[in-house]
């Protein structure tokens, strides 16, 4: 197996990875990056966000506003300190992305524009038109081509992390086009392969979010935090689950139910009024609109569809041309997949899982329990959505802590040098023999097969809201399919684009995440932002669950749940209230601190 | 509305065939599918040696182009329903080293891009604490269209001139060049009009115009290599005035 010696690898070349590469090259320019993506980064899934990233920007916003914003809207499950750390950064780094060229919205007089979104007291959304992740991640990419210490494995496929005792030595990946295995030895690794959505069915996000880093980290024991906290988009596309961002309501979009009644209004989020409100109505936050849509549904409220049942995202009173300028994406998708023009109809909508909250346990300067491995982006718990993020915290939490990754990366790699190549070597060897494993084995399952099942059991057991019952339906179930898992058997045989290979060790990384979130979830007997149940445990309780959940992997067994404390700074945990609830617990607790 | 369809695939498996040939396969048909989807059908449950790319199934990672009936298309906004009653025909994108199946090789595109410094050289330097660059919407307007492509190369695939030399710049390059100049940000035109004025340049360029048809995303490269043939035209006779050449 050919060796490749870097500083610094980084897994995932998306929004986060590429973030950090760009910290470590400026960080230092004599310390080689390995930048390694299983897609060309251009295809990474930031390429699909929205609506935009938050970063506190107008006079009379406040960091201490996004900061309670984000903490009371992840139902106090947030570290609080690195909240502040992210609240406090966000502007500089979506100052930087706009030096670097990415094509912000703006005001008339030129200065970047901002938009309301779900759960922000005040417009900080920064936004270009609708397709910001896209803009960012281009922007990003495009940018990184001037550091020549990057250099890109585009196409490569990571199948572990070499870790001898202790110590971490590197990756080890294939070259998808040749089938050649490389162990890439690195003195720190960064961690950004993003999100694991693709463990449901109905689901907002690529077919390559299949949770690849998680697994990986988790299978060398860095525990995964709070992975049951999940969450489920409130507008998407029904059948595919495609995306109609939050911005939609930003820009002053309805939701109306089968009798074109702004049903929000009887879920603790109004008044209704003609204008959007923020932090009411459309724009709560997500967790709670999914919930309202399951409980319009359980009313016979809800419109029949051939994909499930749907709701109503009412835009036409915006007009073609606000709707052509703000939101171009929506209304191409509406009109050419569902033949709806927004303009003049509503477009039917129902929710689908779009974001892990959860993820690889990080500390606030993203590093794990194993020295030299750090994580960012979706795939990270670094602790600032707990357990409901909000919209528009996700794009700016990969710019923040992309940089403090790259920086933490490269201070560890500068103190460090590499070692034990033998033994790295011998461990190399054995990954790719388990690697090849999948390759060759006889058995009589199917890959495709597996996934839908365990897709199917996952939204099941594990959606909007949940029992004990049916999580250890699917408890079980994922213990069935793990063991089925090991007699797939492939059809290809080739080792050029070998993609039917590949696939089934993406089952096996599927697999392990979605018991983590399975098991996480069965054991939070308490209902707190996402993770909602129905069977005797329908309040929050802080008394025994104010802490995070912590999945720590058992080969072959499922995994043990333990515990771990939450960083409360300024914000003891309160009632979480929106719409006009919302604004008297605010003066309450202004009169309160004024008294 | 028929039950199934059919849809020939051309294979090309490099341990396999010494050339491409033809494959059918029959998927279900549903009023809603993209192509994409059929593609997945056959993938999942017929044929799991069928290689291909996609990811985000919406028109925006650009991961997904290929020749459907002859014409360069993403396989996920195309829709089976548009191309009753069948057969489908898929190749894979022209004009472009075939890896196998319908994966045909980025690193050319790729290659082009890295080429054009396609990153803001600022025209005046600024720190972070002075804030962001001022840019009215109508600066904006100036390269937003521009900034919008995907880099699925199906302008690559249409234009004949890339077809006949693969050193050419080509739409969807040039178009992200132009995007940097047209940039108020930007002042590094000087440096990449050195590309444009080159033989792969935009004169290349025959002016055909099925770029832009193409394009998915209406990024129009078409008018970008034209403003550039323009700018690259007052730049050859600006430079008997001036010694440095002129860029502005």
């Amino acid at each position: 197996m050919e060796t490749f010696q870097c500083d610094v690898a980084i897994v995932g070349a998306g929004g986060a990875g590429l973030r950090a590469a760009i910290a470590v090259a400026q960080a230092d320019p004599t310390l080689s990056v390995a930048l390694i993506s299983k897609v060309y980064p251009m295809r990474s899934h930031t390429v699909a966000a929205e609506g935009g990233a938050a970063a506190v920007t107008q006079a009379h916003d406040s960091l201490e506003a996004h900061f309670h914003d984000t903490v009371a809207g992840g139902d106090w499950l947030c570290e609080q300190d690195v909240v502040e750390l992210f609240v406090g950064q966000a502007h500089e780094e979506m100052v930087q992305m706009e030096h670097w060229g990415c094509p912000w919205s703006r005001t008339a007089d030129g200065h970047a524009n901002v938009r309301a979104f779900g759960g922000m007291k005040i417009e900080r959304t920064w936004f270009a038109a609708d397709k910001t992740g896209f803009h960012m991640l281009h922007t990003l990419f495009q940018t990184s081509m001037q550091f020549p210490s990057i250099r890109r494995f585009d196409e490569h496929f990571c199948v572990d992390l070499v870790v001898d005792e202790g110590q971490l030595r590197g990756v080890v990946t294939v070259e998808i086009a040749t089938g050649e295995f490389r162990f890439i030895q690195a003195k720190s690794v960064i961690i950004a392969t993003g999100g694991a959505g693709r463990v449901f069915r109905e689901n907002t996000n690529g077919g390559i979010v299949t949770g690849d880093g998680m697994a990986l980290a988790y299978r060398h024991g860095v525990p995964l935090r709070d992975m049951e906290f999940v969450q489920y988009h409130p507008t998407c596309m029904p059948g595919t689950g495609l995306l109609f961002t939050e911005a939609c309501r930003g820009e002053g979009g309805f939701l109306l139910n089968k009798d074109g009644y702004r049903y929000l209004q009887d879920y603790g989020l109004g008044p209704a009024e003609p204008t959007p409100r923020n932090k009411a109505m459309e724009l709560g936050p997500r967790d709670r609109l999914s919930q309202a849509y399951w409980h319009e549904k359980q009313k016979g409220r809800t419109i029949p569809g051939p994909h499930g049942d749907v709701v109503h995202l009412d835009l036409r009173h915006l007009g073609e041309k606000k709707l052509r300028e703000r939101l171009p994406q929506i209304y191409e998708l509406s009109l050419e997949y569902l033949g709806v023009d927004p303009a003049k109809a509503p477009i039917p909508v129902l929710p689908a899982v779009h974001y892990t909250m959860g993820g690889i346990t990080a500390d606030g300067r993203t590093a794990s329990t194993l020295p030299g491995l750090y994580s960012v982006g979706e795939c990270s718990s670094v602790g600032i959505h707990g357990a409901n993020r909000l919209g528009s915290n996700s794009l700016t939490e990969l710019i923040v802590f992309g940089k403090v990754a790259g920086v933490e990366a490269a201070a560890f790699a500068k103190r460090t040098s590499h070692g034990g190549e033998a033994q790295a070597q011998l461990l190399a060897d054995e990954s790719q023999r388990r690697a090849m494993v999948v390759a060759t084995r006889k058995g009589n399952e199917r890959t495709a097969t597996l996934r839908r099942e365990m897709a199917r059991s996952m939204e099941d057991g594990c959606g909007i809201y949940r029992t004990a019952s049916t999580m250890q339906s699917t408890c079980d179930k994922l213990a069935e399919l793990k063991e089925r898992c090991a007699r797939v058997q492939i059809d290809d045989a080739s080792k050029a684009w070998n993609t039917d290979w590949l696939l089934a060790i993406e089952l096996g990384y599927l697999l392990d995440v979605a018991e983590a979130m399975a098991h996480s979830a069965l054991n939070r007997r308490e209902s707190r932002g996402s993770h909602q149940r129905l069977d005797g445990f329908e309040q929050r309780d802080d008394a025994n669950y104010l802490k995070h959940t912590l999945a720590k992997y058992r080969p072959g067994a499922a995994p043990v749940i333990g515990y771990g404390p939450v960083k409360i700074t300024t914000s003891p945990p309160g009632t979480r209230a929106y719409g006009a609830a919302g604004e008297a617990a605010d003066r309450e607790a202004k009169e309160l601190a004024h008294a | 509305m028929p039950e199934s369809i059919e849809i020939q695939v051309l294979r090309y498996r490099p341990e396999q065939e010494s050339e491409p040939v033809w494959q059918s396969y029959v998927v279900p048909f549903t009023e809603d599918m993209s192509v994409l989807q059929g593609l997945q059908h056959i993938k999942d449950d017929v044929d799991g040696t069928l290689g291909f790319r996609w990811s985000c199934r919406m028109a925006i990672c650009g991961s997904c182009g290929m020749m459907i009936n002859g014409k360069p298309e993403l396989s996920c906004k195309t829709f089976l329903r548009d191309l009753l009653p069948g057969p489908v025909r898929i190749e894979a994108l022209a004009h472009f080293p075939i890896e196998r199946d319908l994966i045909v090789s980025v690193e050319p595109f790729v290659k082009k891009l890295e080429g054009i410094k396609p990153y803001i050289i600022p025209r005046e330097p600024r720190s972070l604490e002075q804030g962001e660059y001022l840019q009215t919407p109508r600066q904006l307007e100036q390269f937003e269209q521009y900034s919008g492509c995907i880099n699925c190369m199906l302008c690559y695939a249409a234009c004949p001139q890339f077809g006949l030399d693969p050193e050419f710049t080509g739409p969807g390059v040039l178009a992200l060049l132009h995007r940097y100049n047209a940039d108020s940000r930007d002042g590094g035109r000087e440096e990449r009009m050195q590309i444009v004025n080159t033989e792969e340049g935009v004169w290349s360029c025959t002016a055909v115009g099925y770029c832009s048809e193409v394009c998915p995303k209406h990024v129009d490269p078409a008018n970008a290599v034209n403003q550039n043939k323009v700018n690259s035209a007052k730049d050859y006779f600006l430079r008997f005035l001036s010694p440095k050449g002129a860029s502005r």
